[in-house]
């Protein structure tokens, strides 16, 4: 096991952190930092549990080296809320009641944040294109779209 | 299947130059490999099929991320850009529409902002969504290594499944795209099950340049039908010299057909596939036609 340091700005906070050379950003994020909000599904890019936005990029944090976060920007679902509380996406996430067993929704806000700052007024299908790579076992997905077109009009 | 599972013991190095990437590689041999947007590589270090106890992280190379046009002299985008920088990019937009259609493809959307079009030829997998393109667009793949630089033409890069003709020590730098030419337009398509979110079992791209209605030259590019992606020179001769029109798009489809030597898998059959070869050739000629007669067709998504 080798460690090195690594320098991030996480959810705002410049900070550095130790972490095993072969972790990846999910890894490191959750039991380096502590910020478990952030979900494993499936480990290999396909679920979007993991996704954070790194410098500006949705990206899904199993397929990203801890490694490459030194120096980078990095937002996780701890960080959305402002200290007004829930923004908007968050809120409508509640009351369309688009989770169920909410394994995927810190993906699914995280992905949607991300989409909503690219695309401030996306259309269903935007929407939904966007959001493929974020899977949910439990919603049929309607009400996870339904809440983010409502965030959006907010 | 990945779930719970570290990567092998491993150290990532982050290069500032070419010339320190190729050291690294070619000190670390056979076990050391490019990362660029990690989503093939790092799922291969995770699933331990292969020893890989060096990654060489190359997007802190200027020349790796770079997307440069000029309109005398084409289009030049380092090998690591991902995806989203591509559809992002205006330039790219207006001049090479099948760029986009294959960038919007892959994967999802955390996946585009990583996955690059490097990494798809560099994994040279005979399904890759981007290589059919490259190669009908004319793409030459920049390679530096411990013996300088050299350029090889896409539809030559591939020398079977996940090989190519990469030595110890040499890398890609970027990928050239010649300037567009007035009458010409380019379409890829795939087919997968679903929208998105899936290996091709067949996918296709062709070009096409023309003199009012005649055919002046033609590209057509098959993949996931045969070890490497396939460019179809009878198909492209079916085609020079006569007007675009159903008969010659038809002769054409026949060509790809009779070309494509695909496998039986779980994602489907022979004669799927050889089927699909056809109808894609169909397709992705009708609408590069289209394009290069100046309609818009847009590429799939809201990119
Ligand atoms: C969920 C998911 C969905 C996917 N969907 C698709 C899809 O729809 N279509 C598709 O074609 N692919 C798909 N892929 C595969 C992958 O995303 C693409 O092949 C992608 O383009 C790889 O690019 P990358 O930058 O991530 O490459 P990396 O993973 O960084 O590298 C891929 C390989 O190429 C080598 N390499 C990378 N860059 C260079 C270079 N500059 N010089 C030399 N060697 C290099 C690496 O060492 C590695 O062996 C998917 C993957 C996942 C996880
Ligand atoms: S855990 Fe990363 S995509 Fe599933
Ligand atoms: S709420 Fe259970 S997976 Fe989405």
């Amino acid at each position: 096991m080798a460690n090195q340091i690594i320098s991030a700005t996480i959810n705002d906070e410049p900070m550095e952190f130790l972490a095993d050379t072969r972790d990846s950003l999910l890894e490191a994020l959750r039991e380096r930092i502590g910020l478990t909000g952030t979900k494993e599904g499936c480990n290999d890019g396909n679920c979007g549990a993991c996704s954070v936005i790194m410098d500006g990029r949705l990206v899904n944090s199993c397929l990203v080296m801890a490694a490459e976060a030194d120096g980078a920007e990095v937002t996780t679902v701890e960080g959305l809320a402002t200290e007004d509380g829930l923004i908007p996406l968050q809120q409508t996430f509640l009351e369309e009641a688009a989770l169920q067993c909410g394994i995927c929704t810190p993906g699914f806000l995280v992905a949607s944040k991300a989409l909503l700052d690219a695309n401030p007024n996306p259309t269903e299908f935007e929407a939904r294109y966007w959001l493929a790579g974020n899977l949910c076992r439990c919603t049929g997905y309607d009400k996870i779209i339904r809440a983010v077109l409502r965030a959006a009009e907010a | 299947m990945g779930k719970g599972k570290r990567l092998q013991a491993l150290t990532v190095e982050r290069p500032a130059t070419i010339q320190e990437a190729v050291q690294l590689l070619n000190d670390g041999g056979d076990t050391a490999k490019v990362l660029a947007g990690g989503t093939d590589v790092i799922v291969i270090a995770r699933s331990r099929r292969r020893t890989i106890d060096l990654l060489v992280d190359v997007k802190h190379i200027p020349e790796l991320t770079a997307i440069e046009w000029d309109p005398g002299s084409g289009l030049t985008i380092g090998a690591a850009a991902p995806c989203y920088e591509l559809y992002g990019n205006a330039d790219i937009n207006a001049n090479y529409p099948a760029i986009i259609d294959s960038a919007s493809l892959i994967g999802g959307t955390g996946i585009q902002g990583r996955a690059s079009f490097g990494g798809n030829l560099c994994n040279s997998s005979p399904s890759g969504d981007t290589i059919p393109t490259q190669i009908v667009l004319e793409a030459t793949a920049n390679i530096v290594g411990p013996g300088g630089e050299r350029s090889v033409p896409v539809e030559d890069f591939c020398t079977g499944p996940g090989r190519n003709v990469l030595e110890q020590g040499e890398f890609l730098v970027s990928l050239h795209f010649p300037a567009p030419e007035a009458g010409g337009g380019a379409r890829f398509l795939r087919f997968i099950p679903r929208n998105e979110m899936d290996i091709a079992v067949c996918n296709a791209a062709s070009a096409v340049k023309l003199d009012g209605d005649t055919v002046r030259w033609a590209r057509v590019s098959l993949g996931a039908v045969a070890p490497v992606p396939l460019l179809v020179q009878e198909a492209a001769d079916a085609l020079v010299g006569n007007p675009l029109n159903d008969d010659t798009i038809a002769a054409a489809a026949e060509a790809s057909r009779n070309a494509a030597s695909p496998i039986d898998d779980m994602r489907g059959s022979i004669r799927q596939r050889k089927h699909l070869s056809a109808v894609l050739t169909t397709r992705t000629l009708e609408q590069a036609g289209a394009r290069a007669r100046g309609e818009n067709v847009p590429s799939v998504g809201g990119h």
